[in-house]
């Protein structure tokens, strides 16, 4: 089973962190990635930028809307994912509580859905 | 339970229906939670449980019962379910769990390995990935058998709401794939504690439900009961076995808490003599087994003070100095305002109801108590004893306000309307 962990956290808290708190904190999910990859848990996952560097667009009768931000407000920011293989949910909740930011904020767990196959005959 | 009664019955008197329908009591949950694990899905286990128990019924008071009635079930039930997988052959979905099953060799049946499933089943029904309503639900459809309305009549709730609540925890599980196993022993402690609650949580539906007329269902805390019952002998741990103190102290006072009219009678005014003292003595053969081994958690010591309540004579004469200790040491564990306020009705109970007021007002600052109907009318209950009958009766005010159940209303509204001016 695939599922994707994304982090949450707030931002405001992260930008109140001092500079050794914030180098801390990006230390430790370096060593966390290593220690998923080693297991042979850890199939993708990036940090991202805060959300303030954010564009939303949505496409409107073939129109392309662009706005500044990201698509909701919310209390905490989607700050990174991590995408993992795990044996079932129990593993997968045991892997994400490694993630360092689940101290701070939350670690959300969504299993991968797969697509069903192509058509046949039809070229998207 | 209905749908296979029903079934026996159009058969009429070519089978010993009480024997099978005993035998359908008894073991269907057991058949049931062998075949998730066999079937890996809870749908097909179930329609293929109820297959075996069809044919049990037409085929043993032909050939004779079979020496193993639970292994020949699940055996047979397990063959059902794969039947039906092929019969969905043609979905495409369905063509790898078809090969796992061929493949796999005939199923492990021994005692140990059916009992593991129980285990299974009831850790994966009271998952905490699953909402607290689905758990609740879910365990009493797999795990008591109760039929989709009967649960949703005891849970007050329409039908096809719990019928989609259970649905959606279903496929939850399938899609999330919630695993099929008993916890490791690193994460059996959080694990247990969300079984428990789910277990307690049904037992208090049943001891008195939140809203509406009737004060007992007394249904629920059977189940409540029969589940502890069965924990017990799963998982022997002192919380397991303290959780089943706790309920059978409680539910032996079942007959002294309301009155003819369905009035509710409190503590202090019941019968005392109505008590069941089997049940009650039977809960405290569990709770000495929760003591052996310390330290105290917090069914334990919950069990423990309703213990105390059962040994005394009158409401007058309980030890409220060891009560008051005991919901102080369940107050280090769980910090809960509803803790501190039993605390402050035993502390009131032992050193009078001043003491008692004090506790409750450092208790004020907590905005959900302040809408929590019984901290006013133990608040009520304090200003009546010690005399103080205008604030006792802006307390009584208050409770009634926010109580929710037609018997505690009454009871609020008598001991208003008989406050001396």
């Amino acid at each position: 089973m695939n599922y994707l962990a994304l982090v949450y956290y707030q931002e405001q808290q992260i930008d109140a962190m001092t500079e050794q708190e914030w180098h801390d904190l990006n230390q430790q999910c370096i060593r966390c990635v290593e220690g998923l990859s080693e297991s042979g848990h850890f199939l993708a996952g990036q940090a991202l930028q805060p959300t303030r560097q954010a564009t939303t667009i949505r496409v409107r009768d073939g129109e392309t809307l662009v706005t500044d931000g990201p698509f909701a407000e919310t209390k905490e920011q989607l700050a990174g994912f991590y995408l993992l293989e795990a044996r079932d949910l129990n593993e997968a909740i045991q892997l994400a509580s490694k993630i360092p930011p689940a101290q701070l904020g939350s670690v959300e767990i969504r299993p991968i859905r797969q697509l069903p196959p192509k058509d046949e005959g039809e070229s998207l | 339970m209905q749908h296979f009664t029903s079934s026996l019955l159009k058969i009429g008197n070519r089978v010993n229906t009480e024997s099978l329908d005993l035998l359908y009591q008894q073991y269907s949950r057991q058949v049931l939670s062998t075949l998730i694990r066999l079937l890996g899905e809870f749908e097909l286990a179930e329609e293929a449980m109820q297959d075996a128990f069809y044919a049990a019924m037409q085929q043993w008071p032909v050939d004779g019962w079979p020496e193993h009635p639970v292994a020949w079930l699940i055996t047979t039930g397990r063959r059902k379910g794969i039947d039906q997988i092929r019969r969905r052959q043609t979905a495409r979905r369905y063509a790898d769990e078809q090969l796992h099953l061929q493949d796999e060799a005939e199923p492990e049946l021994d005692p140990t390995a059916i009992q593991d499933d129980q285990l299974r089943l009831i850790f994966t029904c009271c998952h905490p990935a699953l909402s607290a309503d689905a758990r609740l639900a879910l365990t009493l459809r797999e795990l008591c058998g109760l039929t989709t309305e009967q649960v949703a009549a005891a849970l007050l709730q329409k039908p096809t709401t719990l019928a989609q609540r259970i649905v959606r925890a279903k496929q939850k599980i399938k899609a999330a794939a919630i695993p099929y196993e008993i916890p490791h022993a690193n994460e059996l402690p959080a694990r247990l504690q969300s079984v428990l609650q789910v277990i307690y949580l049904i037992y208090n539906e049943g001891y008195s439900s939140t809203s509406g007329t009737q004060l007992l269902n007394i249904q629920l805390a059977d189940e409540a009961i029969r589940l502890g019952r069965q924990l017990a002998l799963l998982l022997p741990e002192p919380e397991v076995h303290a959780l089943l103190a706790l309920m059978l102290l409680q539910h032996a006072r079942q007959h002294a808490r309301q009155n003819a009219n369905g009035d509710l009678v409190t503590l202090e005014q019941q019968d005392r003599t109505l008590w069941l003292r089997p049940m009650l003595d039977e809960g405290l053969q569990w709770l000495a087994l929760a003591l052996t081994k310390p330290p105290a958690g917090v069914y334990t010591l919950q069990a423990a003070i309703a213990a105390v309540h059962s040994n005394a004579t009158s409401y007058d004469e309980t030890d409220w100095q060891q009560i008051q200790g005991l919901y102080q040491l369940l107050y280090q564990q769980w910090p809960s305002p509803v803790v501190a306020l039993n605390r402050a009705v035993a502390t009131a109970m032992h050193q009078g109801p001043e003491a008692g007021l004090q506790e409750l007002d450092a208790l004020s600052s907590h905005k959900a108590i302040q809408n929590y109907h019984l901290f006013h009318a133990a608040k009520a209950d304090l200003y009546r004893r010690s005399g103080q009958f205008q604030p006792a009766r802006i307390a009584y005010q208050r409770a009634l306000a926010l109580v929710q159940q037609e018997p505690e209303r009454r009871f609020l509204q008598q001991r208003l309307a008989t406050l001396p001016n």
